[in-house]
């Protein structure tokens, strides 16, 4: 690497950028548009009805079913059912962006029969207080209803509630938008760019005038990951504060989100590279760049959490670089875990330096 | 006088296709050598293989006796090159693009100076895309000189370019060889090379069929000098009859191959004892253009065999 070349390439690359109104438009105007427009799909400000996460642990048996038929018709909580049974179930909640769910404990419908005292779970969480504030009369209004109806006046209640919390923090749809669109521009950015740029380069002859300077192939694919790294900073910067003022998002900005913006593109560039270095011609490159593109961008938990994903979708997740890069964002911006971030991190990077060697290596400026 | 390029035994093959085949030059030091051919006669080729764009088949190349393919990266240094249709990046200036390649090589060019030698200096700071094709041209030529090149090779540079845009290329090439630099052109206009080259290579279905300087090429390959004579064609069969010469009949036009200077007397005597009305006569040579098109005609139709060129 030579600082003079990589510096006098960079410096095209910044000055071919800012001249190009489309491309600026894309980077800085877009992820604002994104979060806008995701935002105001999933509801950053609250859905007309309270969103509760529901898990039946009596087996659907007929007096869960009829207490949870009761609490819809309340029409105040919209009633999604879950299956956390293998962890905890306020940490589930919260980590799925849930501020309010309900547990039906085992032996619901015996005890109910029985006149045996039974509680169900409410969970919901103290700083979210109108979510909270719902579920609590919406239950609570049900568990009335149904001692009201098994009631013999002597009798006390058969059915009361145990309030818990909701993991530490409150996430929002926005919270999860803002690393996954992050990850979004993180993708498609290099992506569609540089699959073209390797394939008309390449027509063009650009290549063919560079390989007759001393400049070398990593230097300039270097060159080109600088700038995007660059570019991922500044839209990042601009999705979270629009997220912040727009949604009111809570995500936590650190040190430790810069290495995924740097090697987030770095892997991006390099495989964006290595598909346009495949393809022969600039219309295939296109289309090998989508193929690539498209189940990342919708798979690797971009607009959705891949926790919520169909159970045989999520493996396919897992394949996916971006699910890392994701995921990784995700652990530092909303969870604090450093040790799962840092896994995330290294299975990122060395993706990353195999694409950039393979690209290095793939990538001819001269033919045969 | 040492050799700046020097080509032995190249071949080049494709499947299916011999691109060139066995052919053996070489350009000295401080001269201008034109490689000429119709398309797809391997001109291209064979100056991709110089440049160590392209791996030859076999055969044995030096240029500044350096293997391009194998030592490209050091012979570039040395070297500069504006291929056939010359493409830059389209947001990026000519003075822009003469500091990047500065950068690249290391070198500190001044912007101005070079642009000012290819009479670009008034669109030094216009994008590459809205230049017009021979501003481009002269800025690819601009930039292969930013690292002070010992050979340079343009290939087709005056292409589809106006006689003024032409005309300031030939003298840029005229300026380099003043300099003692070398250049390898590559051109489809005759007339290019017969002005600009030193020494001239014809090319053609991969073989050299010709080389040599443009003076040579033309006292080897063309034909004699000619008497044109306009009168009827019952003059050149009194000139046969008469003169013993080979006359021929041309529309209007009597024509009549010279093998001396003696001859053109002995015809005018015939002429004038024939009788036979006459308007004016001029006598004429075959240029490079005439050579070129009859050396390439006779090899498409297989009556000339190819010949090794030193």
């Amino acid at each position: 690497m030579n600082g003079r070349r990589l510096a006098g390439d960079f410096k095209i690359v910044v000055r071919s950028y800012l001249r190009n109104p489309v491309a600026l438009f894309f980077s800085l105007i877009f992820p604002i548009i994104l979060i806008a427009l995701f935002g105001a799909i999933l509801g950053g400000n609250g859905s007309p009805s309270t969103a509760l996460a529901v898990e039946n642990l009596d087996h659907n048996s007929p007096a869960s079913q009829a207490f949870l038929a009761a609490l819809n018709n309340t029409t105040l909580v919209q009633i999604t059912m879950v299956n956390y049974s293998t962890q905890d179930f306020g940490t589930a909640l919260g980590n799925n962006g849930y501020t309010t769910g309900l547990v039906i404990p085992e032996g619901f419908q015996s005890n109910y029969t029985n006149r045996t005292p039974v509680n169900v779970l409410l969970y919901t969480n103290p700083e979210d207080a109108s979510d909270a504030g719902i579920a609590e009369s919406a239950v609570g209004g049900v568990v009335t209803a149904f001692n009201l109806h098994s009631a013999c006046s002597t009798c006390s209640p058969v059915l009361g509630i145990s309030l818990r919390n909701v993991g530490s923090q409150i996430y929002k749809e926005i919270d999860y938008l803002i690393p996954g669109l992050i990850g979004f521009t993180i993708l498609t950015s290099p992506m569609f760019s540089m699959v073209d740029v390797a394939a008309s380069y390449r027509k063009d002859g650009i290549f063919r005038e560079l390989s007759l300077t001393p400049l070398t192939k990593a230097e300039w694919l270097t060159s080109r990951i600088l700038w995007y790294v660059l570019l991922t900073f500044i839209s990042a910067g601009i999705m979270i504060g629009a997220g912040v003022a727009l949604f009111n998002a809570h995500v936590q900005v650190n040190a430790g989100l810069l290495p995924f913006l740097f090697a987030g593109p770095f892997l991006f560039v390099s495989l964006g590279m290595l598909a346009g270095t495949v393809a022969k011609t600039p219309e295939s490159a296109a289309l090998i760049g989508n193929i690539i593109t498209f189940p990342m961008m919708f798979l690797s938990g971009t607009f959705f959490a891949v926790s919520l994903f169909p159970a045989w979708l999520q493996p396919i997740a897992h394949v996916l670089p971006l699910y890392y890069v994701i995921d990784g964002m995700n652990q530092v911006m909303l969870f604090s875990n450093t040790t799962r971030a840092l896994t995330d991190l290294a299975i990122v990077m060395a993706i990353a330096l195999v694409f950039f060697a393979l690209a290095v290596r793939f990538f001819t400026w001269r033919d045969e | 006088m040492s050799q700046a390029i020097e080509v032995h035994g190249l071949v080049k093959e494709y499947p299916g296709l011999t691109a060139v085949a066995h052919i053996d030059f070489t350009v000295a030091q401080g001269s201008v050598f034109a490689f000429l051919g119709p398309n797809g006669a391997g001109k291209t080729t064979t100056t991709e293989i110089l440049e160590g764009l392209r791996r030859s088949t076999s055969g044995d190349v030096r240029v500044l006796g350096l293997d391009p393919w194998t030592q490209g990266y050091e012979l570039h240094r040395k070297i500069g090159v504006i291929p056939q249709d010359f493409r830059f990046f389209e947001k990026i200036t000519p003075r822009e693009g003469i500091e990047y390649y500065g950068a690249l090589f290391g070198t500190h060019p001044d912007p101005s100076d070079l642009l000012r030698r290819v009479a670009l200096e008034d669109k030094a700071d216009s994008r590459y895309d809205t230049l017009s094709g021979g501003q481009k041209q002269k800025m690819g030529l601009a930039l292969s000189l930013t690292n002070d090149p010992e050979v340079c090779f343009l290939d087709e540079p005056t292409t589809g370019l106006d006689p003024h845009a032409r005309r300031a290329i030939w003298e840029v090439i005229r300026t380099l060889r003043a300099e003692g630099r070398t250049v390898f052109l590559t051109t489809h206009y005759l007339e290019e090379a017969e002005l600009l080259a030193d020494r001239v290579a014809i090319i053609n279905h991969g073989r050299i069929i010709a080389a040599g300087t443009p003076s040579e090429i033309i006292r080897t390959h063309g034909r004699p000098e000619r008497l044109l004579i306009e009168a009827p064609a019952a003059l050149a069969d009194y000139l046969r009859a008469n003169a013993g010469v080979s006359a021929e009949a041309h529309d209007s036009r009597v024509e009549v191959p010279l093998g001396s200077k003696g001859d053109a007397l002995r015809v005018l005597n015939a002429v004038a004892t024939s009788g036979i009305p006459w308007e004016g006569f001029t006598t004429a040579n075959d240029t490079l253009e005439d050579v070129f098109v009859r050396l390439v005609g006779q090899m498409d139709n297989g009556t000339l065999k190819s010949e090794g060129a030193h």
